[in-house]
């Protein structure tokens, strides 16, 4: 049990941090919390965060663990993390769209694609090009089996027709990863095939849908009639699944990758600042109690995660506790955001950057703190997972799992 | 970073677990809880035996000398079998009260025994209501060498060969003093507790002979119960683990509206909600383990999150444990009130909740400065 970082760790936090010193100004952490959520317009924010991805991605830190014949550094995934602790600590444009799918479709390519898709992953580490994840439909989200975008055979091609929803960012993706049904006879999980999609080609309607927060980030995609050369099969077909579930297992590791210890002291200075029945709020056994308990899920997480790379750094499988992050982080930044905006007393309720405190960041994050709770998996449906796969208890009644698709409400 | 138990110290736990799992079972447990016993004299025996006791105690003293994160990875498993030993007592609280003293004659002295079992040593502290941080508010007092005034609960108290007590000296510091339990000015009264096999005393002492470990209480006591106190957050773990295999079991078989109960959301979710609570609690442990271990300057944080989340762990397992089982739950004959037990005596050994909280906001604000 060790803590500190080896020499090679340490030399590799040195190098990271004067390249980061180099390029970047350090953040003031009393007013900065970077804790990457996506709350304004992408396509405004996109910019300089992809200019910031391609400098990392051009000086050796953009694609830490991924092999360098793609591109990568050829790194290990304790280096991404310490790069991403130093990253914390500068004032740069961190992109969670990057992060989770961008890096999420190169992951996937270099597990299942071809020669020819893998040629795609060193753009798109670079962030030159942008993927999107074409899932969710309106009939099948938590039962994301139950989609019904359809791709048949003709030819050498696919030829798709249906429509996705939620997809985000797809109003700026060049490519998408897209799981469609290939065989309704079959049951539901049995009938389903991976593809790439070229997100230029015909077919392809982008609907913008507005979210709460105001900003448009997610669509609504229709196919009709699109033609996918069968090339862009990722996986075998029907085997669709299997392909999704493990994106999907990154994806929510990913969400509990996140760096919220400067949040935490911005809740801290926050509760010296304002006051609770005269006192300092700080002083207040209420607001301690509550800090205490953002702290130790905090600090629970983060150290869940260092337990998962060392594992992987020891070469053996990681645990199944990594699951638990996702869920926890997301309700912990729920919880604090809006634990902030109550010490903001009537302020709290301010938007206004010129008056609300921190420029409303707590106020924006709180909005965007809902998204985690959903994207990559609900509370209810990965609380289910831990259930039954961890746990081993039995199933909930799943009615439609075991017929033909084309037999299930019927 | 290694942030992980070595193959060394899994093999620690995988013999512990054994041994626990043939000589400590629950029958073992509930027989002593019926007998009203204190300890499990013979299981005492067998674990210094095979060295348990000596394993953070260094060799010039006796010991194995392998190191704190070797204790936490048996406090867990002794926590995981309830296991009716004064290890806590014993080690945690006065073998560590020794070390961190600093009088080597008296550590030359007792240290080898209490490595060896022959001696069982404890922590004398509580004064009743009074927070254990709070040193400046103990009314037991040593004048002349002698100690006066009352300790209420003392853990294990009844059978300990001796205390370390906390007490004011003539000049209104704080002091750590050796006393012998066995000796003049000392009346001990067992009590009744809520863990049996966490039994306490009321001990009574009338200048009582008081040897001077140490006159820097104010400095090692809240040292001492960060250290105890991730040792103890190993046991809760333990507890809090086995508590939810034992749900997760009976939710596989019991069977209610024609289905197991374990696929009913409001029980799986349930024991998804414990899990993740000892998964949180286990990961802040590994972290005070090492910072325990490796005596670093992020211990007060690191035990103050540790003990927290291993107390709320343990008390949501142990009760959630009980609702699971329904009725049978609430029984003499079955286990889970032994988990209830042990959650709530162990969320009382060393302070409080709301004191840990306030320690652990006062570590995070030094953390981010004004
Ligand atoms: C901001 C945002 C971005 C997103 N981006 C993408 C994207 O880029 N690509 C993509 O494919 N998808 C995306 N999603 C979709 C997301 O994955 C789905 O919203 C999510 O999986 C839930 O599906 P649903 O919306 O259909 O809700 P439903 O599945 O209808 O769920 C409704 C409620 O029912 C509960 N529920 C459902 N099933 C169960 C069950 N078995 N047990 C208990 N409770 C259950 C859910 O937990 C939830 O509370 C995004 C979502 C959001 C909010």
């Amino acid at each position: 049990m060790d803590f500190n970082d080896t020499p090679e760790e340490a030399a590799f936090r040195a190098e990271a941090r004067t390249w980061l010193s180099s390029v970047a100004a350090p953040r003031d952490t009393r007013t900065s919390f970077a804790i990457g959520q996506e709350t304004g317009e992408f396509e405004a924010e996109f910019p300089a965060q992809r200019v910031w991805q391609q400098k990392k991605y051009d000086a050796g830190f953009g694609a830490i663990y991924f092999p360098q014949d793609v591109g990568g550094r050829g790194g290990t995934s304790l280096q991404n993390m310490t790069f991403m602790q130093e990253e914390a600590r500068f004032d740069v444009p961190v992109t969670a769209h990057f992060m989770i799918v961008n890096r999420g479709c190169c992951s996937l390519l270099m597990k299942h694609g071809t020669p020819e898709q893998k040629a795609l992953i060193p753009a798109t580490l670079r962030s030159d090009l942008i993927w999107c994840q074409l899932f969710s439909e309106p009939a099948a989200g938590s039962d994301l089996a139950g989609l019904r975008t359809r791709a048949e055979k003709d030819g050498d091609d696919w030829v798709v027709n249906g429509q996705k929803i939620w997809t985000s960012n797809a109003q700026m993706a060049d490519w998408g990863v897209l799981i469609a049904r290939t065989d309704s006879n079959v049951p539901k999980h049995k009938g389903l095939t991976f593809f790439i999609v070229d997100m230029k080609s015909a077919g392809i309607e982008r609907r913008p849908i507005k979210q709460l927060t105001g900003a448009s980030n997610f669509n609504e995609v229709f196919f009709n009639d699109l033609r996918i050369p069968d090339a862009h099969r990722v996986g075998a077909v029907g085997e669709g699944w299997r392909v999704a579930v493990a994106f999907l297992s990154g994806e929510r590791t990913n969400i509990a990758i996140k760096e919220l210890m400067p949040l935490i002291g911005g809740i801290v200075n926050l509760a010296r600042q304002t006051e609770i029945n005269g006192r300092p709020a700080i002083e207040d056994g209420e607001v301690r109690a509550r800090i205490a308990s953002f702290y130790i899920r905090e600090a629970g997480v983060r150290f869940t995660v260092q337990r998962m790379l060392t594992a992987l750094s020891r070469g053996e499988t990681p645990g199944p506790e990594i699951t638990i992050g996702k869920y926890t982080l997301a309700n912990l930044v729920q919880e604090m955001t809006a634990f902030a905006l109550d010490l903001q007393h009537a302020a709290g309720a301010v938007m206004s950057p010129a008056f609300a405190p921190f420029d409303a960041v707590f106020q924006s994050e709180w909005f965007g703190s809902v998204i985690d709770r959903l994207g990559g998996g609900t509370d209810e449906v990965l609380k289910n997972v831990v259930g039954e796969r961890i746990l081993g208890l039995p199933e909930d009644i799943r009615v439609d799992k075991t017929m033909p698709f084309n037999q299930v409400g019927k | 970073m290694d942030f992980d138990f070595s193959d060394e110290q899994k093999t620690i736990r995988d013999e512990a677990r054994k041994l626990l799992s043939a000589r400590c079972d629950r029958h073992r447990v509930r027989k002593l809880l019926e007998d009203k016993a204190p300890y499990d004299k013979e299981l005492w025996a067998t674990v210094a035996e095979n060295g348990w006791l000596g394993t953070a105690i260094a060799e010039d003293f006796g010991g194995l000398g392998l190191g704190h994160v070797s204790l936490c990875v048996i406090a867990e498993e002794l926590g995981r079998a309830l296991a009716p030993l004064p290890v806590s007592s014993s080690l945690y609280l006065a073998a560590e009260a020794l070390v961190l003293s600093g009088d080597t004659t008296m550590q030359q002295e007792l240290l080898p025994a209490l490595a060896s079992g022959q001696l069982i040593g404890t922590l004398a502290l509580s004064e009743a209501m009074l927070p254990q941080h709070a040193l400046s508010r103990l009314k037991t007092r040593v004048v002349g060498g002698q100690l006066s005034g009352i300790k209420l609960p003392v853990p294990h108290g009844q059978i300990a060969d001796f205390a370390v007590v906390v007490a004011h000296n003539e000049n209104g510091g704080v002091g750590l003093y050796h006393v012998d339990l066995r000796g003049p000015g000392v009346e001990t009264q067992p009590l009744q507790t809520i863990d049996a096999a966490q039994p306490q005393a009321r001990i009574v002492f009338r200048d009582a002979p008081a040897r001077l470990l140490s006159a820097d209480g104010e400095r090692i006591v809240p040292k001492l119960l960060d250290r105890a106190s991730v040792l103890i957050a190993f046991e809760q773990i333990g507890g809090a683990t086995a508590a939810l295999e034992s749900a997760c079991e009976y939710a596989k078989i019991r069977k209610a509206f024609g289905r197991q109960i374990g696929s009913f959301q409001a029980i799986k979710h349930k024991l998804a909600d414990m899990y993740t609570k000892i998964e949180i609690a286990r990961s802040n442990a590994f972290y005070a383990a090492w910072a325990l271990e490796a005596d670093a300057p992020e211990l007060a944080l690191a035990a103050a999150a540790a003990r927290l989340a291993a107390t709320e762990a343990f008390e949501f397992a142990a009760k959630e444990t009980i609702q699971v089982h329904g009725g049978i739950g609430a029984t003499w004959e079955a286990d889970p009130h032994l988990f209830y037990r042990r959650a709530r005596a162990l969320g009382s050994l060393l302070d409080s909740t709301p004191v840990w909280r306030d320690r652990l906001v006062e570590e995070l604000e030094r953390q981010f400065a004004a």
